[in-house]
């Protein structure tokens, strides 16, 4: 006997996103089907059925007609992701996805024993800490506010090897310090990276867009904004020009890229802003890099001068057993191919032992450890294994206080300046993240994932799209197919990074004026409260209610 | 606000001078402290002036603790001791008296014959230290210095009880000195001690300030490591002597470098500096030692040399008068007016938020301009 239903068959309510579809709005125009690059709608001819009586009485006829609709595929390997590209492209608001609470998905898309594979960021959301505290120490009276409109403020934070004041060379001479000796290189730059996502990664123009972007944020309007390269490279043409001085090249386990860095570096008329050895980050730590062979286009095999498959940077680096071992090897031959003039950094994943790593570092005898870049669970990147991003990881927040207590501890703090990342901006406000995180202790932040939101990425971190690591990014942002870069209007996605840095400039000042401060606050944990106890107990702030 | 003051002269003066400086600017609840700090003792002490005077107040077991112990570090019984012509303590007093007051010189024991200046400084400051703690553990006083030539007295109340109290209005005894610094506080903390009082003091260095120290958890952070003298805390102002302490006296740099580390220059005027890449260094290396204001700070250093300087943004108030042989230096111009009344106030000088001005014991007056 045939059953009326076969429980196994994949259908739309088994799905993440259905597809709400209007077909009287409907012109069938195609161009919803043309723009989905995961091929999760199609065309199709549904049978429609009516009863209709002409006459004064009842005489019932059964009419069939056939339509042309628009209809979700209803398959693993084409489900709709929700990005929304139906809906921006459709002249008549006839159709749009809509989350599915009652997805099956998640249990059924393991096509021939594979884990779930995306990009982004964790999407198991927890109440965020950074949105606990608030800047509660407002001065008045005995310690006035400062005027955000008229008051000069230094928003500026270091990227070098800081010494003690004993350790500075300095000659006193007639009443007067002069400095005797070379010293570790220090860069004062603004206190935003944009955070270090590779070409491959994103496509070369989502990444021009950036680079763009900071050039004119140096050039036009004096903020000393930095990028990090990511580890994939960068244009020969870039790295030859004055613009490199805008940009921190990055080395990872994969030393992809670095052939042709090793290869430009006469060829330099300006040395790169920084170095930055990535040991680890935020999402999937330990998991090493990934770029799936479907993004391994022909100018990234050239960038990176490999072969066209997956593209993996082992989870750890080869030749390094010991952060002192680091220290002497990694660190002793970056600062040595430059000369000793570009500060070297090192990004690591926050974790239970990130301190314990920070700690060793900052006995660095050599005075060549430039940076400590920690980056949180919050963090995104383009490619992992769901399982990874939302069950790996460490909060950055509380650790990023306990690296800064530890140095305190040590009287060290901001020797080795500390730089944080990892959901930075990620509930809209990259200013107050940021602003937050230097009260508690770091020098600044980095940020990625609000950096590609800007350029016009449409994922987010409760399971929207999230497709970086397939190639088919329906933004042109972390793809390799010309057809869908071409989507990018690279002018406008910079323009608009520019306009939201010199609203966070902005927004700085508006927060540093009420508590008193005209230079970063790095360490004011007093600027600080919290709405809830626990997290006050933890960062040692206050709490209030 | 505190009101905040310091008198320098050619000629030996009493403490009444303070007193009078300071009257004029009270206004308002200001019940909660006196302190002064008396430097280059003439008078009764001259005779004692190159032995250190330890100046304390405590309770009658807190005096017994302090003498068994400067007779166990060997410092024997005091060589002199002040003990002040008070008057009767009564009701209408608005203040906390302590049992003992105790004005001290000693001499120094003999492991320190033979020893540097250098070394028998870190000598006295040790025997304070331990002191200190000693009598912090059970509760029973306070020390507030230990130097040669320096006399201390803080007391929590009414400040015009307090001089009446030690008959400070009047000159009755030749309690004399070149220098006096003193402060009449209006404080905002009710849970106030004593050693939050200012003028603070260290190693020859007295340092009062006026204002908030909007940086007072990232400059106590950053000093409690620094040095073992940079203790206490109690008051966000004594971050300003540890910074003057650590700068003059440990880094050994001169004085007007003071105002690089506490209020550097912004990068973008340090951009156009001949020696930019050497205040730059001192910024990133003790950027934890910068104040962000509003400040007014007054300082004396051993060699009595006396300075003002300000923060560079928020500014409180400050007036240098003088009719030549007396130097007042104070929050507010009335205290000159009560002082030095025949003065040419037009000379006064309101300092700006870039300045030094350092007077020195010649009372000649010189205003740096940082740059």
């Amino acid at each position: 006997m045939e059953t009326t239903v076969n429980i196994n068959a994949i259908t739309e309510n088994d799905l993440s996103w259905k597809i709400d579809y209007n077909t009287d709005r409907c012109t069938r125009c195609g161009r919803c089907i043309a723009t989905c690059t995961f091929a999760a709608l199609e065309m199709k001819v549904e049978r429609r059925a009516f009863t209709v009586s002409e006459d004064k009485t009842p005489e019932p006829k059964r009419l069939f007609s056939t339509t042309p609709v628009v209809s979700q595929v209803s398959t693993l390997k084409n489900h709709c992701v929700g990005c929304g590209m139906c809906e921006k492209v459709c002249p008549n608001s006839a159709i749009r996805p809509l989350r599915n609470p009652e997805t099956r998905e998640p249990l059924l898309n393991h096509p021939g024993g594979s884990p779930i594979k995306r990009g982004g960021r964790t999407n198991v959301s927890v109440e965020r800490t950074l949105d606990l505290i608030k800047v509660g120490r407002i001065s008045q009276m005995t310690d006035p506010s400062l005027d955000a409109q008229r008051h000069t403020f230094d928003v500026l934070s270091p990227l070098g090897r800081v010494l003690s004041p004993t350790e500075i060379p300095i000659k006193i001479e007639n009443n007067e310090l002069n400095i005797s000796g070379t010293m570790p290189p220090v860069h004062w730059i603004y206190p935003i990276i944009f955070g270090d996502m590779s070409i491959g990664a994103l496509s070369t123009r989502a990444w021009e867009a950036i680079a763009i972007a900071t050039a004119v944020l140096n050039e036009k309007y004096n903020m000393p904004v930095r990028m990090a390269s990511g580890e994939g490279g960068m244009p020969v043409k870039l790295m030859k020009s004055k613009y490199l001085k805008y940009m921190i090249l990055q080395v990872a386990s994969g030393h992809f890229g670095w052939n042709r860095i090793i290869k430009a570096m006469p060829e330099m008329i300006e040395d790169p802003a920084g170095i930055l050895i990535k040991i680890g980050q935020g999402a999937k730590p330990g998991d090493g890099g990934l770029l799936m062979a479907a993004k391994v286009a022909k100018h990234i095999q050239e960038i990176r001068g490999v072969p066209k498959s997956d593209l993996l940077s082992p989870p750890n680096h080869q030749g390094l057993y010991s952060i002192e071992e680091s220290v002497q090897k990694m660190f002793l031959s970056f600062n040595a191919a430059f000369k000793f003039k570009v500060p070297v950094a090192i990004k690591v994943a926050a974790s239970s032992s990130s301190v314990s790593v920070y700690n060793n570092l900052l006995r660095d005898p050599y005075h060549i450890v430039g940076g400590f870049f920690m980056d949180g669970i919050q963090g995104g990147t383009g490619a992992a294994m769901e399982i990874s991003l939302d069950h790996t990881g460490h909060p950055i927040v509380s650790k990023a206080r306990d690296a800064y207590l530890a140095a305190v501890k040590q009287g060290m703090q901001g020797r080795i300046p500390l730089w944080t990342g990892g959901g930075m901006g990620m509930t809209g406000s990259l200013a107050a993240d940021a602003f937050k995180m230097i009260c508690l202790g770091a020098n600044g932040v980095f940020a990625g994932k609000i950096i590609i939101q800007l350029l016009g990425c449409i994922g987010n971190d409760h399971g929207r799209c999230n497709q970086c690591n397939t190639g088919l990014c329906p933004t042109g942002i972390t793809t390799q197919d010309y057809r869908l870069v071409k989507r990018l209007d690279v002018d406008k996605a910079a323009e608009t990074l520019v306009n939201y840095m010199l609203s966070v400039d902005t927004e700085f000042r508006k927060l540093m004026a009420p508590i008193g401060n005209s230079s970063l606050p790095v360490g004011r944990s007093d600027a600080l409260v919290s709405v809830d106890k626990a997290i006050a107990d933890k960062l040692q702030i206050p709490y209030v209610c | 606000m505190c009101r905040i003051g310091c008198i320098k002269s050619l000629d030996p003066f009493h403490p009444r001078f303070a007193l009078n400086l300071m009257l004029p600017q009270q206004k308002g609840h200001d019940n909660s402290g006196f302190a002064l700090v008396m430097k280059d003792l003439y008078g009764l002490f001259e005779p004692y002036k190159k032995y250190p005077l330890l100046s304390y107040s405590s309770t009658a077991k807190g005096r017994e603790i302090i003498e068994a112990y400067m007779l166990d570090r060997g410092f024997g019984r005091p060589v002199f001791q002040w003990k002040p012509k008070t008057k009767t303590f009564n009701t209408s007093y608005d203040f906390e008296k302590m049992a003992f007051y105790g004005f001290e010189a000693y001499a120094l024991p003999v492991i320190t014959q033979g020893t540097s200046e250098e070394e028998k400084g870190e000598f006295l400051l040790n025997t304070r230290l331990e002191l200190r703690e000693l009598l912090e553990s059970t509760g029973d006083g306070y020390i507030f210095s230990f130097w040669p030539d320096t006399l201390t007295l803080k007391e929590i109340g009414n400040p015009n009880h307090i001089g009446d109290y030690f008959n400070l209005w009047e000159e009755n005894e030749p309690i004399l000195a070149k220098n006096i610094m003193v402060q009449y506080r209006q404080n905002t903390n009710y849970d106030i001690v004593r050693y939050a009082a200012h003028p603070f003091f260290l190693q020859g260095y007295t340092l009062c300030a006026n204002g908030e120290n909007t940086n007072y958890v990232k400059n106590k952070e950053a000093q409690q490591n620094l040095h073992r003298g940079y203790i206490g805390f109690e008051s966000d102002s004594q971050c300003f002597l540890y910074t003057l302490h650590y700068t003059h006296h440990q880094l050994k740099w001169p004085l007007s470098y003071y105002k690089h580390v506490i209020t550097p220059l912004p990068f973008d005027e340090m951009d156009s500096h001949p020696n930019k890449a050497l205040l730059l260094k001192l910024r990133e290396s003790l950027t934890h030692l910068e104040i962000n204001g509003p400040n007014t700070i007054i300082g004396l250093l051993p060699d009595n040399t006396l300075f003002t300087t300000c923060d560079s943004k928020k500014l409180r108030p400050v007036v240098i008068g003088t009719d030549g042989r007396m130097v007042g230096i104070t929050s507010e111009v009335p205290g000159l007016n009560m002082i030095l009344p025949h003065r040419n106030a037009e000379a006064d000088i309101y300092p700006n938020e870039r300045e030094t001005v350092v007077i020195g014991n010649d009372l000649r007056i010189e205003r740096w301009k940082q740059q």
